[in-house]
């Protein structure tokens, strides 16, 4: 059973053979939140601890499960926000000492690493790993499973975040992403050109809050001027200039630690604008890119449980004193 | 007394950040108002600089809170995605607005009913893409003596007062 509470969703699944997904449920799918008639509760911890027994109860009921057919129980520790993390991890510690069956601490990043071997057979080490989210973007270099070696990370803003703040000052829906790509595919991605920060700079960090700044600046001025915002070329303007240093700078760390293959991980790992773009370029080079789909790429237990089960197969348990760990870094 | 500072680029706002930075003292408090990519980030990164932080600091509108170590503990807050005050409440705010480290907080409008009596609004305005008008309004009385701390850094007279 794989639990995760890192951020907004509850979600638990259960997973076979750290492959097969027998059941994968997210908070936010299922109407947990009606039986306290309709309220949504706003505080993120709350919320998990409503919907964790329930989510609990639908994973096992989907799976055909019980609780006495586990083997392990995995959960993210960390990154994330502290009290929404002790939810998961609690509940998670309660089962493996009930049931006596051992637990295993996932790191919240690497397990959305995990969501592509779900899904992917062939995926083989050295490869070269985006992580992108709301939360994260950084670019790692697996030279063989479970060695890490972060090559870069934005210096600033998460790419998912920047996503979520253009959105806001359009006043478009939270999350960001899935709207501005929808609005994005009407307009046109050249007709602004805005900055694409830290492109050519040698590394491989990232930094958006540059680009997140000229953006809103550019709606700013319009809004002045009493103009019209082209809100969708802006969108697929601003889309492109993410892509663009995303691809970039990864095609670049394949390139140079001589990878074949390149992943895609988290929330904004689900962009197709990004997708395409990559695996274009990538076959230009020869280099193949994998990456989940989209509601794995999103937060989902499935890829914890996955994780976990690699984790255990190492006989990397942890103790039932495990603590969170808000700023978690994958190495 | 409130004060203004023009910066021209965001490299001078993290500079005005690091001399801010090396003034503060364990349990001041700095609440910054200002849109969405004004550089209260920016502004911040700066104040951590000044304070010998070693991390890089990065935006934590996903975390709530970031903590780092300098000369003084840093503690980062950015309420941006906080809907109910109650979240912050849950996270045990005091022990960070009345701690012994330096509290930064964007987005302080959201949580305005918990900041401490004396603190030092911030407010960052823009003024074109690049220029920021950056306001210093002390809240209380302990902050009022801050502008001459200031006036009394070389750097900061050098670069800022012409």
């Amino acid at each position: 059973m794989g639990v995760e509470t890192s951020c907004d969703e509850t979600a638990v699944a259960m997973v076979e053979d750290g492959k097969k997904i027998i059941s994968n449920i997210v908070a936010s799918q299922i109407k947990v939140h009606q039986k306290y008639g309709g309220v949504v509760p706003e505080i993120a911890s709350r919320q998990h601890m409503e919907c964790i027994i329930p989510v609990i109860d639908k994973a096992l009921s989907e799976s055909g499960k019980k609780l006495s057919d586990l083997s392990g129980i995995a959960v993210t520790y960390g990154p994330g926000l502290v009290g929404s993390l002790l939810v998961g991890l609690s509940v998670a510690k309660a089962i493996a000492y009930a049931q006596n069956i051992p637990l295993i601490g996932v790191n919240h990043l690497e397990a959305h690493i995990y969501a592509n071997f779900l899904e992917h057979k062939g995926i083989k080490t050295p490869l070269i790993c985006l992580i992108v989210s709301g939360g994260h973007t950084s670019l790692v270099y697996i030279k063989d499973f479970r060695k890490y070696k972060l090559l870069g990370q934005t210096k600033d803003d998460a790419a998912g975040e920047v996503f979520d703040k253009i959105a806001k000052v359009l006043d478009l829906d939270y999350p960001g992403g899935p709207i501005i790509e929808q609005l994005a595919k009407e307009g046109n991605s050249s007709l602004i050109k805005f900055p694409r920060p830290l492109l050519n700079d040698g590394s491989y960090d990232f930094s958006f809050s540059g680009l997140k700044t000229a953006v809103i600046y550019y709606i700013k001025e319009l809004k002045e001027k009493n103009k019209i915002i082209p809100v969708k070329d802006i969108l697929s303007s601003f889309q492109q200039a993410v892509v663009d240093v995303l691809v970039e700078k990864t095609l670049r760390a394949a390139l140079e630690f001589k990878t074949k293959q390149i992943v895609l991980a988290g929330g904004v790992a689900a962009n197709n604008s990004l997708r395409k773009k990559i695996k274009e370029k990538a076959s230009l080079l020869n280099i193949r890119v994998f990456y989940p789909s989209i509601s794995l790429c999103t937060d989902n237990a499935a890829m914890v449980a996955s994780a976990g089960y690699y984790k255990l197969k190492e006989n990397k348990k942890s103790s039932l004193d495990l603590d969170v760990v808000s700023r978690l870094t994958l190495v | 007394m409130n004060f203004t500072i023009i910066t021209k680029s965001p490299e001078e706002t993290k500079k005005l950040g690091k001399e801010i930075g090396k003034l503060v003292k364990p349990g001041d408090l700095l609440a910054f108002y200002g849109e969405l990519g004004a550089g209260k980030t920016c502004f911040i990164q700066g104040i951590s600089e000044g304070l010998e932080v070693k991390d890089y600091v990065t935006s934590p509108s996903f975390t709530i809170i970031n903590e780092y170590q300098g000369k003084i503990p840093l503690y980062h807050f950015d309420v941006f995605r906080v809907s109910n005050i109650e979240e912050i409440i849950e996270l045990g705010y005091e022990e960070y607005f009345y701690g012994e480290g330096l509290t930064v907080i964007e987005w302080a409008e959201k949580i305005e009913s918990l900041l401490p009596k004396d603190h030092l609004k911030i407010e960052i305005k823009f003024k074109t893409s690049y220029e920021r008008k950056i306001s210093f309004i002390p809240q209380g009385n302990k902050f009022n003596l801050f502008w001459e701390d200031l006036i009394r850094i070389e750097n900061f007279r050098n670069r800022y007062l012409h």
